[in-house]
């Protein structure tokens, strides 16, 4: 928790010093290039954001990053509650209100069962408490496409086959390799004197936990929150595997309404879909970023 | 309030045994120090004793009652950490409350006691804050006063000064036995630094590499230490020791110091029969040795060459040379001494100590 203020920096930076032109000019060159980097990776989001307001008939017209001439929502507003996917043509927004019910509770129990677990794996010492951790770790590393099959067979042996339950149980699965690592690798570097003092002091298990512990740890429960939010909200390839027609996440709604074939491409609506599709994960990142940083170092800087 | 006994406890890890069949036991109200070099098994001792660690074997008592296998809160004591350990996300109000909330005491009977245990460590206006708006010294008050609010039957301090400045720790050494003195406690401290031992113990357990090397009162460990290595570790600067070999004299035997023609009689204190030829170390403190006066004193002379003199304030520490033997003596500020000189120096035999020169151990 030896967050850096950030004005520290900026001050250093910013400190009034008569710059020699040799200075000036290396400033200058720092500068421009990350106008031109900042540019370059900003150019794709801009391009996305300027089609989907356009027109069709504008689109075939102009160029890729041209600004519209007669900005319209019309394609958002089509893409949300009225495009056709696949045979039903209610739009994205039962797909959107599907991923939140499967990234909420995901990231939730995931989030929590990595606190659990890191808690007791920084805490405790046990029988093969070293291999088992070194599992779960490995858990990290496995690629999706190996679990595919039997995941598959286990959802349909639970019921779960084909319904939102089973893709968040799916999901927590996987999370809570990451969620462990995260917390255990956070809680070790809280001094063990405090837990003594702790125990010490008459508290058990869940008070050491729930009064102690989870209040110094938000750096890392919003490292987790947005780790495992974002990864289940933009998943794929478990949501086209698990999920069956209405119960699809939204990612696999835009690709079906992407990938519809009737007619002309309507690159406007293609576009606004994806944004659609990205804006939690965006709106997270522009929100939270920085809490997600400052958490991704503390534990750094404390170790 | 409580007495505590410690008999025949040992400790290991594996085949590594970090305490060796420890016992001590203190009556209710005493302070006791366990004070040893680092790595001598102090800490682990006090764990073991707060119910942290458990011991291999042995048996730990307190006010009268085995508490071996019992977790730290059925024990009744109370802790103070190196670190302070404060809670980070509670204030000072919570941290010196907390082990009466997990004790499910009423809030009414908690905030009463907190504020008593506030006024007496002074930290009243601090209730409110958080440990990270806190300087060591505040810090330290509310370790204590954690410990405090619970009224234990026995307090555990581990090292609680090692993090203070040198003016701040000096003003909380007082402050701690003032509290000693006030409360009666019974409490167990320990710490490295044989100062502290000396200035607040009631009885000091001295440790080294897991073994008890000698257990009582600050007198008794300062002027008759058990061995050499309890004479050198307590007092700074150390006790010197110096070479000697057992001759026979006309009234008795006494000690040929080697390296010189000088022979000593022995001290007083010596109670054993030491056999002529035997070597040993006299074992005289700094300052027990003093500049010779004309004919003022009987006290045995030795004449010693001017080596450094390192003023302190009150006393002038002198480095002594007896020719290849370094020599520390402690004399008043003022004495008319230069580097260089040869002079006189009186011993006062009456408390010397003399160490068998194989074992250590002391005659």
């Amino acid at each position: 928790m030896t967050a850096v203020p950030d004005s520290n920096f900026a001050m250093a930076l910013m400190r009034p010093r008569s710059l020699n032109p040799t200075k000036m000019l290396g400033r200058i060159f720092v500068y421009g290039c990350l106008v031109v980097l900042a540019a370059l990776f900003l150019a794709p989001l801009a391009s996305m954001v300027m089609t989907s307001l356009k027109s069709m008939d504008e689109i075939r017209s102009g160029t890729l990053l041209s600004v519209p001439q007669a900005p319209t929502i019309e394609a958002w507003a089509s893409v949300w509650s009225s495009a056709c996917i696949s045979i039903a043509c209610g739009g994205l927004k039962g797909y959107f209100g599907n991923s939140f019910l499967i990234a909420v509770p995901a990231t939730l129990i995931s989030v929590g069962l990595g606190a659990l677990n890191g808690y007791v794996f920084s805490t405790r010492r046990f029988q093969g408490d070293n291999i088992l951790f070194g599992l779960i770790l490995f858990g990290c590393f496995i690629p999706f496409q190996i679990v595919l099959i039997p995941m598959a067979g286990l959802l349909g042996m639970l019921g779960l086959a084909g319904t939102i339950p089973g893709l968040v149980l799916v999901h927590v699965v996987y999370g809570v390799c990451f969620t462990t690592m995260f917390f255990r690798n956070y809680f070790v570097t809280v001094p063990a004197e405090i837990f003594k003092a702790a125990r010490v002091d008459g508290a058990g298990f869940w008070a050491i936990f729930f009064r102690i512990l989870l209040p110094i740890s938000w750096p890392i429960v919003m490292v987790s929150i947005i780790w495992q939010f974002t990864g289940v909200w933009n998943d794929f390839l478990f949501g086209v595997s698990f999920a069956a027609g209405s119960n699809q996440p939204v990612t696999v709604a835009v690709n079906n309404l992407v990938n519809t074939s009737t007619g002309t491409k309507a690159y406007n609506e293609d576009m606004a879909a994806a944004m659609i599709a990205a804006l939690p994960t965006i709106v997270i990142y522009v929100a939270a970023g920085r809490y997600f940083l400052r958490g991704l170092m503390a534990g750094a800087v404390k170790g | 309030m409580a007495n505590l006994g410690i008999s025949h406890v040992t400790k290991s890890f594996g085949s590594l045994a970090v305490l060796k069949d420890i016992k001590i036991s203190i009556e209710d109200g005493e302070f006791l120090v366990l004070v040893g070099p680092s790595g001598c098994g102090k800490s682990t001792l006090l764990s073991i004793i707060a119910g942290l660690e458990e011991h291999t074997s042995g048996t730990i008592t307190i006010d009268g009652r085995p508490v071996d296998g019992l977790e730290p809160k059925e024990r009744d004591i109370a802790m103070v950490f190196q670190s302070y350990a404060l809670y980070p996300a509670m204030t000072v109000e919570q941290n010196i409350g907390f082990s009466l909330e997990m004790s499910k005491m009423p809030k009414a009977e908690r905030v009463e006691r907190v504020g008593k245990v506030a006024d007496l460590l002074q930290i009243s206006h601090l209730l409110k804050r958080r440990p990270g708006q806190l300087s060591g010294g505040q810090r330290q008050r509310v370790a204590m006063g954690r410990a405090l609010v619970r009224e234990p039957k026995i307090f555990l301090f581990d090292e609680p000064l090692s993090n203070l400045d040198a003016k701040l720790r000096v003003e909380m050494r007082t402050e701690i036995k003032r509290l000693h003195q006030r409360l009666g406690a019974t409490i167990v401290y320990v710490t490295h630094d044989q100062i502290e031992a000396m200035t607040m113990a009631t009885r000091i357990a001295v440790m080294k590499d897991g073994v008890l090397q000698q257990f009582g009162t600050p007198e008794n460990i300062y002027d008759r230490p058990a061995n050499v290595f309890v004479a050198t570790f307590m007092g700074s600067p150390p006790m010197n020791l110096l070479p000697a070999t057992v001759v026979d004299g006309a009234s008795g035997p006494r000690l040929s110091l080697k390296g010189t023609d000088v022979t000593l009689p022995l001290p007083s204190s010596v109670t054993a029969r030491l056999a002529p030829g035997s070597d040993v170390l006299l074992g005289l403190r700094p300052e027990w040795l003093s500049l010779a006066m004309e004919g003022a004193s009987a006290n045995p002379t030795l004449t010693l060459h001017v080596d450094v003199i390192e003023p302190t304030g009150p006393d002038v520490f002198v480095a002594l040379r007896a020719g290849e033997r370094e020599i520390m003596a402690r004399l008043p500020t003022g004495t008319p001494i230069c580097p260089g000189e040869k002079r006189a120096f009186a011993l006062d035999l009456s408390k010397a100590v003399v160490f068998d020169a194989a074992t250590g151990v002391a005659h």
